[in-house]
């Protein structure tokens, strides 16, 4: 059994593994043990809209290379099927490197490498700060709203209303108060830099 | 869980009111036929989806959190029908071992403490739970002789396999032996845990569209008349793309995409007209009558 959190790959001196620590710290994982087989680029569905696959982006964080990580399109891109964590030989969260790489993406001010993808998670968010449930109508006219993709998927979107498959009024959590809590706690966290996975 | 009256906490989620209402359906008349009870968990909130997780590491864990504390009063186990919902309880749950400062950080925000979490159910492992297997033995009314269905599971039930702990990541089989059970003929497919593209649904139409296309096309070329899931987005996906799909591969799919529990549901007899079928985009009830089911 090799020591996993021994540098492999890993180039240059210790200013270039700053990037690599922040995110294996994040990630609660050791990207420096990946070898480049490109088993989690084969076996990932979605590898083929990616700009960097994922063994690249594997590869960009053992070398620093945080701006082309935190730029690209694949950490939005990325759907969160596990194929890749599950079938890693070395044993890394690959998915979760992807969570990590998006928080930090976030938080130095990178726009997200996919705008849509970006614009939905935040109007999903929105949607639970204000009723503690989410209201997949008032997410979709958000997300429309935020896009300006008016005319994608009327047809669908008036086909679901039509078989009474979107609530017209939203559900609330009476423990709005708690939830509103949640929400503030998260901000603070982000403010001191604190947050790990 | 044993005994006469078996009882759930039930976590149904955001979708099983809204856009999955049909599969929150199944899953109460499977219960009932069954003899078992589900209790809703008072006041629950969303588990924060993907959403949560792919931007927020706090709310990720908090969120979840939040419906394992509303649910701890019960004191009984939890079934989650939803996959993303099962998939965020069962993180959060192994995250409360793992990560002390979150579980600190939840507590000290919302004022209440955090007990241990109980086994949490998904759909599949509620359909083989003692009471409800040995109402599927006891005897079918409607057994589903000469339907041919692929079992569909998706990402997250099984995935990632050190937090869900269930089946099998690459060759799944839990689905089969259930459809087997009611009668139907499980159609083994390349595509049962590939990615239907989730929550890219409407953010990313172009992907999902690929995604699910093909593994509708897999389970058409391996002889299948209808898919089975589990998921509310799996179906939704599934069920709402499959026609562009068709058409930009020259194809005819029209597969209809059940809910394990409504096939479970109409093989115990349940009536078709109150299952809600013709809520699905994909004409679910042709093929029912061509086979003398509904």
């Amino acid at each position: 059994m090799p020591n996993l959190k021994s540098p492999l790959l890993v180039s240059g001196g210790p200013e270039k593994r700053v990037f690599l620590g922040e995110v294996d710290a994040m990630a609660a994982t050791h990207v420096a043990a990946c070898y480049q087989c490109g088993k989690c680029s084969g076996g990932c569905p979605l590898s083929f809209a990616m700009d960097y696959q994922p063994r690249q982006i594997m590869r960009l964080v053992q070398m620093g290379l945080a701006d082309e990580a935190l730029a690209s399109n694949t950490i939005w891109v990325c759907a969160t099927c596990y194929t890749c964590t599950s079938r890693c030989p070395r044993d890394i969260d690959i998915a979760g490197v992807m969570d990590a790489l998006r928080f930090m993406a976030r938080r130095r001010g990178f726009r997200p490498g996919d705008r849509n993808v970006g614009v939905f998670h935040r109007s999903f968010l929105n949607g639970v700060k204000r009723f503690g449930r989410s209201h997949e109508l008032m997410l979709f006219v958000e997300y429309k709203l935020g896009t300006m993709r008016l005319t994608e998927d009327l047809p669908l979107g008036a086909k679901m209303l039509a078989k009474n498959k979107m609530a017209i009024l939203p559900e609330i959590t009476k423990g709005r108060a708690e939830i509103a809590a949640l929400f503030r706690e998260s901000a603070r966290g982000a403010e001191k830099g604190g947050d790990k996975l | 869980m044993s005994g006469q009256s078996a009882r759930y906490a039930y976590y149904p989620g955001c979708s099983l009111h809204s856009t999955a209402r049909e599969y929150n359906v199944s899953v109460r008349a499977v219960a009932q036929a069954a003899g078992v009870e589900l209790v809703e968990v008072p006041d629950w909130n969303c588990c924060g989806a993907t959403s949560a997780h792919a931007t927020d590491p706090f709310l990720a864990f908090a969120l979840p959190a939040r419906v394992l504390l509303q649910a701890e009063e019960s004191g009984l186990d939890i079934l989650a029908p939803c996959a993303a919902c099962y998939g965020r309880l069962m993180t959060a749950k192994e995250e409360a071992h793992r990560r002390p400062d979150l579980v600190a950080r939840f507590e000290k925000a919302i004022g209440r403490k955090l007990g241990p979490a109980p086994r949490i159910l998904n759909v599949l492992e509620f359909l083989a739970e003692p009471k409800v297997a040995e109402t599927i033995a006891a005897g079918l009314k409607r057994p589903l002789t000469d339907l041919k269905v692929a079992p569909y599971y998706g990402c997250l039930l099984v995935r990632p396999s050190k937090v869900t702990r269930f089946d099998d990541a690459e060759r799944p089989t839990s689905m089969d032996k259930i459809l087997a059970s009611v009668g139907a003929t499980p159609v083994d497919f390349p595509g049962k845990t590939e990615c239907c593209g989730a929550s890219l649904g409407i953010s990313r139409v172009d992907l999902v569209v690929e995604l699910s296309g093909r593994i509708v096309q897999q389970a058409k070329h391996a002889g299948a008349e209808a898919i089975a899931v589990a998921c509310p987005l799996c179906q939704t996906n599934l069920d709402g793309r499959q026609g562009t799909a068709a058409a930009k591969l020259g194809e005819a799919f029209g597969l209809p995409i059940y809910y394990i529990t409504e096939l479970v549901a109409l093989a115990l007899g349940v009536a078709p007209g109150r299952l809600g079928l013709g809520k699905h985009l994909t004409n679910s009830l042709a093929l029912l009558r061509q086979k003398k089911l509904a």
